[in-house]
């Protein structure tokens, strides 16, 4: 055990003395160094760990095109999906349209619902109202509208994706 | 305001020092902290051991938190140990570093307890320290007995199993205690969640407690001499501060302890067995935790001379008798000047060493 180290190092009555000073500041130095290297050593792997559910979702996020059993959804009725992570809608509008949209709303982020009777998407956060058609943000404190996305209606399948 | 109390030159540092210390009294703390003194002899050595332990401890608190982010008790916890295990990134590494630091706690514990008892650090007025000590074992082993179970794999099943037969070899009560401990009449998932509960919640609110207990101890009486530096004249002692040299040294041994268990976790990562299968045969070679290897060796050993069930009530009543021999020794060496009394109880130290290290070694070597 290098007593001495630790005594000169931090013995109060030493501490202005000139021999010492170089001495004291090296080991400062490296035992900055040698901290750091810990903690790192430490932390990065902790970091990894809890982060693994982080970086797994990030792979999931990356999704451009979801395919949606959805050919037989009735006009003027609608279907919540996935997005990679987060919520999606899709309406068949009555005049035969469809449009999908992100169900993330702009304003702080709760999920938004197609409101048949009003003829309107909603959220029930704080009332912010978007046009079912454009995905415009019409009312409320939304500052932008809905992400669009492209909807493709095959025979088995429909088909959405990033536009 | 004294500036000169305070520990760092920087400026800013002194500031906000200043600031703490006449609201939370700081340089008293560190006058009192300074004032303490650690006896320095050549058996100073052993005084590191309780803080070894604790280090571990927290290691124990840290990675048993890292580990309940992911775990999940019940009928998912082999499933959810191999996800920590194999699919979770450094899961292995904190699993690993969880398990080895249960051992070398065990370990640092075992020699904290038995240099105590050879330095006679349980006479007067440190008795309660001795008890504190010995509760904080019993419960630090059942730490390690309840999280051995908690990845269900094969090993962990019948080591409960095998360890549940020892409350239930109880007279009268011992069936029904072991069908409570387990929550049925097998290990099972019930089990899994009730070890989960008593290891996470029930034993860290015991555990914390009596350990701020015996370190509220430790700091009133401070460090024990031993008899052979108690002969020497008072003046002629050595002893060096607590705060910064001895704490400095104690740092500088949880250092080595951290270097040691990084090389033990990462180089010799804990294995996860195959799952638990209630209806398969327990493999051979099965054995308990070292720990326990004396216990299980004795029982074993016991129960080929004496067949049935005298064996076991003999190991186990020996044990208990071991047990309370050990409790009660500061109430039989109480005496500060070195008599017969205080042979006898350095005999039955060595005795119970030697012994533990036999039945240990014994154990492995007939595995």
């Amino acid at each position: 055990m290098p007593d001495s180290v630790f005594d000169d190092g931090l013995t109060p009555a030493e501490e202005n003395d000139d021999g010492l000073v170089s001495r004291r500041s090296f080991i400062k130095v490296v035992g900055g160094c040698v901290g750091a290297a810990y903690a790192g050593a430490i932390g990065y792997p902790v970091y990894r760990y809890l982060a693994t559910p982080v970086t797994r979702a990030a792979a999931a996020t990356a999704v451009t095109e979801v395919e949606l059993d959805a050919t037989e959804l009735e006009p003027g009725s609608v279907l919540m999906f996935r997005f990679g992570t987060s919520p999606g809608i899709l309406i068949h509008h009555k005049d035969g349209s469809w449009v999908a949209f992100s169900a993330v709303c702009t304003h702080l982020g709760c999920t938004v619902q197609y409101e048949l009777d009003n003829d309107r998407i909603f959220c029930a956060c704080h009332g912010g109202v978007y046009d079912p058609h454009t995905g415009d943000a019409v009312s409320g404190p939304p500052p932008k509208g809905l992400t669009v996305f492209r909807v493709e209606v095959g025979d088995a399948k429909v088909i959405v994706s990033r536009s | 305001m004294q500036k000169s109390s305070c520990p760092v030159r920087n400026r800013y540092a002194t500031a906000v020092w200043n600031y703490a210390d006449e609201r939370l009294g700081l340089s008293e703390l560190l006058a009192f902290a300074g004032k303490k003194q650690v006896p320095q002899h050549k058996h100073s050595f052993w005084y590191y051991w309780g803080g070894i332990s604790l280090f571990f401890f927290l290691v124990q608190c840290l990675t048993g938190v890292l580990l309940l982010v992911y775990y999940r008790p019940g009928a998912e916890a082999y499933e959810s140990v191999r996800q920590i295990t194999y699919d979770i990134e450094f899961g292995w590494l904190v699993r690993s570093a969880h398990s080895w630091s249960a051992n070398l706690m065990v370990f640092a514990v075992f020699v904290h307890m038995f240099s105590v008892f050879l330095m006679k650090a349980y006479r007067k007025p440190r008795e309660f320290g001795w008890w504190s000590g010995l509760g904080l074992l019993g419960l630090a082993m059942v730490f390690g007995f309840s999280g051995y179970l908690l990845p269900m794999d094969e090993l962990a099943y019948f080591a409960t199993k095998v360890g549940l037969e020892i409350p239930m070899s109880t007279p009268v009560i011992g069936p029904f205690l072991g069908d409570l401990i387990r929550g049925g009449p097998e290990v099972g998932e019930h089990t899994v969640q009730r070890f989960f509960a008593l290891h996470v919640v029930i034993l860290p609110a015991l555990f914390v407690p009596l350990l701020m207990f015996h370190l509220w101890l430790v700091q009133r009486h401070g460090n024990a001499i031993p008899p052979g530096e108690e002969a020497v004249p008072a003046a002629e002692r050595e002893s060096i501060p607590f705060f910064p040299n001895f704490m400095m040294k104690d740092v500088a041994m949880w250092l080595i302890a951290l270097n040691v268990l990084a090389l033990l976790a990462s180089v010799y990562p804990w294995q996860l067995g195959p799952p638990a299968n209630p209806i398969a045969p327990a493999p051979l070679g099965i054995h308990p935790e070292w720990y326990f290897m004396s216990q299980f060796q004795l029982l074993k050993v016991l129960g080929n001379w004496f067949p049935g069930i005298t064996g076991e009530i003999l190991g186990i009543g020996l044990f208990t008798i071991g047990g309370i021999v050990w409790a009660v020794i500061p109430l039989y060496d109480n005496d500060s000047r070195n008599g017969r009394r205080g042979r006898i109880a350095t005999y039955i130290g060595f005795g119970a060493i030697a012994g533990l290290i036999a039945l240990t070694a014994w154990g492995y070597w007939v595995l």
